[in-house]
């Protein structure tokens, strides 16, 4: 292993541990107020000291892997899903500085954890930089936007706290707002079983190839990382010991994408189920002791003020930065390719959640709900954009 | 119709809190807390009604239309991504085809509703055109009366005021004139303009803050101006254009002013047992990795009188890569796309069947084919028909799709001495057909014998003499992001009130900070921390949650 991904692996685990020592520090003044004497919890200011340590580390993968490559390593999927873990973490450092909220750091390192696990499930090796972004503009543009993705995700961590904290989870009703809890719970969840599926079966180095016939109608080849619940058109197993599919897909459905598809949705589904049926309570309410002494009207505060940093610098260098480097590079500084008009949309999205801020009634849970909703359009342009839709950005 | 305080000053119709001195107008007899945007001052919007232009003046300087229109906007956007707009569309392609054939059903729908060409259509259009005038109208409709109010507030407020702020607190102090000459050096120390009146104090940072909106609106005005200037002519120009290596072409877009000569194109890929990358490059599924490709490039102008004897004069010359464009004049070269190994050149050999001798052999520019070629034996080739991209058509016969010399195909005709009559040969790659209408064997044989290719360069022409509005708006509009986000306009009222001190603050965002402020003051002087009346409400609402 390089260098860089042992100190990436070093600052994953300082994270877990700042984790585990800010949940401690959440649920453990409670502890002291039981013996009758509040001595004070330091818990919290060494969760903060050793995320400061995750991200010391996190930076040293940063750096030492743009001294491999010669530049910043911010041009793939992988490369940029552990950017975006790290400036959610120097974010939540920053933003932790100015409100000392220990919970904060409950919710926000297990996404940058995440984050970063998620990316392993693309090709880490080193990949060279094809000529458009072969220049300084790929730093300028790219460290600025996720840099302000990443405070802007704080908001929604708040927000999640907020919304954890405010909404009753126990009642035995299902309302729409525990539905939408309980998903935010669930998608969260899919992403866990996924990263720790997909690396166990890279682990035992499982692979399933098919002969089949492609929707050109012409014999073509193909791998499976995962084992094929539904397999290509016409498919034949090659490799030997692999289960067969269970169903065989026509040529205009890419089966593998399908299949891993199936493979996050299905092992979410089933974390999430088990984990309901042992507890028999919400997902939602287990997360609620670390909660409780929430001051609900900081929790909107931290969310709206991590959005008032990052809106500006995210119109800085999602939007002029990357007009500039279009023009430069692209010729025009705007072509409606799908990750401008998703930039665009972000940055209009967050512009309406400033407008609505001017009306009380919609600070609060609104809000909460909001900031929600705007990590669901950054995450949709990080990964859906780059994977699915066809651009002049999918370089992955 | 006016309404006068009891201050003294005369307020607007429509004002709901005294411009002076505070007092609440709207609902005097609440203690709900004081509703403290724009300060209460009266807005056009809220005080005329009848005309048609109030009604469109008021329909837009709502901040609920604007968010409207940013909603459907967001929406309508990101429909256009669900497939590719026809911009994007693989070159020959008609829509009408494309989007069935390749997405089915839905695609037929998306291109039917016309969302294939979305952002261009007079519906997006309108819709920032509406969002346009939304920020103008809005922006006008506060501005103004919030600057007047900010500006004439005075430092002595009304009770009910102090009382319905957020922040608000009483307290009783020993020696008050001590406690306010310490609390007014406390604030002065965190930066804040004192102003006093009556024995009372304001202190207020950052109001200048409260005008980041207005200008940052005043930049996307700008801005959006600048984008819809490229409709009006010599404004913007968007050419491509294809140079073969060792060709000067005319400049489109430019009226003939420029010449281009691509003097060599230079392609590189990445070496695919680099010792960093290559391990990243096998494990993607791309099939190349270019690294580099450049278009050595000389710019001319023709000079001298115009007509045939013009000359073109060297004016510049640049090597032009991808985020290395070529400037000029008004112009930009950009390096966009290229074509590797395009024939140029075929020898074709002539053998006589009769002799079993090679009677000579020509060269054939397949951009500029001459007509006859002289062989070594004095006999001539005559070149009847050339297709420089050769396919057979429906009715079979031979044709050609473009000038580009792709697949190129020609019929030649010799005379043949035997016979007098001429003798037809056609010949392409890997196609040989006789063609005599006699079917007569030919007394000469062609044979391909060689050729040669050269590369081809695609740059694109631009010049948009929208940007410097574009850049202007752009700034202001980053300018006033910042100044409205990054500093937060505070206030803190110390009052002298029944022989207490009254306390109250207000902020237009960020709550927590404001507090420390205060905190500052109430850990060095008599004064009582005051509550925050929102806990207050919120703890109120807590326990009718529990009971």
């Amino acid at each position: 292993m390089s260098l860089s991904m042992i100190l990436l692996t070093i600052a994953f685990f300082f994270y877990l541990v700042a984790t585990v020592l800010y949940a401690v520090s959440v649920t453990g003044r409670k502890w002291r107020n039981k013996e009758g004497r509040v001595t004070g919890n330091n818990w919290g200011l060494f969760g903060y000291i050793t995320a400061i340590g995750g991200l010391v580390f996190a930076l040293g993968y940063f750096v030492t892997r743009w001294i491999t490559v010669g530049f910043a390593p911010v041009s793939n999927m992988f490369e940029y899903l552990t950017f975006f873990g790290i400036t959610l973490s120097l974010a939540f450092v920053i933003i932790y500085g100015i409100y000392r909220s220990n919970v904060l750091g409950v919710i926000t390192l297990p996404v940058v954890m995440l984050m970063i696990g998620y990316a392993t499930v693309f090709v880490t090796d080193y990949q060279p930089l094809q000529p458009a972004l072969q220049t300084y503009w790929l730093e300028i543009h790219v460290l600025t936007t996720g840099l302000a993705q990443g405070i802007l995700a704080v908001s929604f961590g708040a927000g999640v706290i907020y919304l954890l904290r405010t909404i009753d989870l126990k009642g035995k009703k299902m309302t729409k707002r525990t539905f939408g809890v309980e998903f935010i719970m669930y998608t969260f969840m899919t992403l866990f079983a996924f990263i720790v599926l997909t690396n166990a079966f890279n682990a035992f180095g499982y692979e399933a190839q098919f002969a089949y016939v492609n929707e050109f109608e012409e014999p073509a080849e193909i791998i499976y990382d995962l084992p094929p619940i539904f397999g290509p058109n016409e498919g034949e197993l090659l490799s030997s010991d692999r289960m067969e599919p269970w169903f065989e897909m026509p040529d205009w459905i890419d089966s593998d994408s399908l299949n891993t598809t199936a493979w996050a949705f299905g092992s979410g589904l089933v974390l999430f189920g088990a984990v309901r049926l042992i507890t028999r309570r919400r997902i939602g309410t287990l997360l609620q002791p670390f909660v409780k002494r929430v001051n609900p009207d900081l929790m909107d505060e931290i969310s709206y003020r991590a959005i008032a940093i990052g809106f500006p610098l995210f119109a800085l260098g999602g939007l002029v930065f990357a007009m500039i480097w279009a023009q430069i590079a692209w010729t025009r500084f705007w072509g409606w390719d799908p990750k401008e008009v998703w930039a665009l949309i972000t940055f209009l999205f967050y512009a309406a959640y400033l407008h609505l801020r001017l009306n009380r009634s919609w600070q609060g849970e609104p809000s909460a709900w909001l900031a929600v909703v705007g990590f669901a359009i950054i995450m949709i342009n990080l990964i859906f954009v780059n994977l699915v839709i066809a651009g002049l950005h999918s370089y992955a | 119709m006016n309404k006068n305080c009891e201050c003294g000053r005369v307020n607007p119709y429509g004002t709901e809190v005294c411009g002076s001195c505070g007092k609440p107008l709207a609902d005097p007899d609440s203690n709900r807390l004081l509703n403290m945007r724009y300060e209460g001052a009266a807005r056009r919007s809220q005080i005329y009604s009848t005309s048609i232009i109030d009604k469109i003046w008021n329909f837009f300087s709502s901040v609920k239309v604007g968010i409207g229109i940013i909603i459907v906007t967001i929406i309508a956007s990101s429909l256009g991504t669900i497939f590719p707009q026809e911009m994007f569309m693989p070159p020959g392609e008609t829509p009408e085809v494309y989007y069935e054939e390749e997405y089915g059903g839905l695609g037929q729908v998306y291109y039917a509703l016309g969302l294939h060409n979305m952002y261009g259509s007079w519906w997006y259009m309108l819709l920032i055109a509406a969002l346009g005038t939304s920020i103008i109208i809005a922006s006008i409709d506060r501005f103004f009366p919030l600057y007047k109010a900010l500006k004439s507030q005075r430092v002595t407020r009304h009770k009910s005021f102090m009382k319905r702020q957020r922040i608000f607190g009483t307290s009783r102090v020993e020696d008050v004139d001590h406690t306010f000459q310490a609390a007014q050096d406390i604030l002065k120390k965190k930066r804040y303009n004192i102003r006093e009146e009556n024995g009372h104090i304001l202190a207020e940072k950052n109001r200048w803050a409260r005008w980041g909106p207005y200008v940052n609106h005043i930049g996307l005005i700008i801005f959006l101006i600048g984008a819809s200037l490229r409709f009006f002519p010599g404004m913007y120009v968007d050419e491509n254009m294809w140079v073969r290596e060792g060709e000067t072409e005319v400049v489109p877009g430019t009226s003939g002013d420029y010449y281009v000569e691509n003097q060599g194109f230079t392609y590189e890929e990445f070496d695919e047992d680099d010792e960093i990358f290559a391990d990243g490059m096998e494990a993607s599924a791309a099939l190349q990795f270019e690294e580099t490709f450049r278009t050595d490039a000389v710019l001319y102008r023709p000079e001298g009188p115009l007509g045939v004897d013009q000359e073109l004069e060297e004016v510049d010359r640049h090597p032009i890569e991808v985020n290395d464009a070529f400037h000029f004049d008004d112009y930009t070269l950009y390096q966009v796309d290229y074509k590797l190994d395009e024939l140029k050149e075929l020898s074709f050999e002539v053998e006589d069947t009769e002799t079993d001798e090679v009677v000579g052999s020509f060269t054939v520019d397949l951009n500029d084919p001459d007509d006859t070629y002289a062989l070594d034996n004095g006999e001539d080739v005559r070149i009847n028909s050339y297709f420089p991209n050769f396919y057979m058509n429906d009715e079979n016969m031979p044709t050609t799709e473009n000038d580009v010399p792709d697949n190129p195909a020609f019929i030649f005709e010799m005379a043949n001495p035997d016979t007098e009559a001429l003798d037809h040969t056609f010949l392409g790659i890997q196609a040989n057909y006789n063609v005599s209408p006699d079917q007569e064997e030919n007394r000469y044989e062609f044979s391909l014998d060689g050729f040669d290719t050269n590369d081809l360069t695609g740059l694109t022409v631009r010049k948009d003499n929208t940007i410097p509005y574009l850049s202007v708006g752009g700034a202001i509009f980053l300018i006033g992001l910042v100044q409205g986000s990054y500093w937060p306009h505070r206030r803190i009222w110390l009052q002298r009130k029944d022989g207490e001190v009254w306390l109250a603050a207000h902020t237009n965002k960020h709550w927590a900070p404001l507090k420390k402020d205060i905190d500052a003051i109430t850990k060095e002087t008599g004064i009582t921390a005051p509550r925050d009346q929102i806990d207050d409400e919120y703890e109120k609402g807590e326990d009718k949650d529990n009971s």
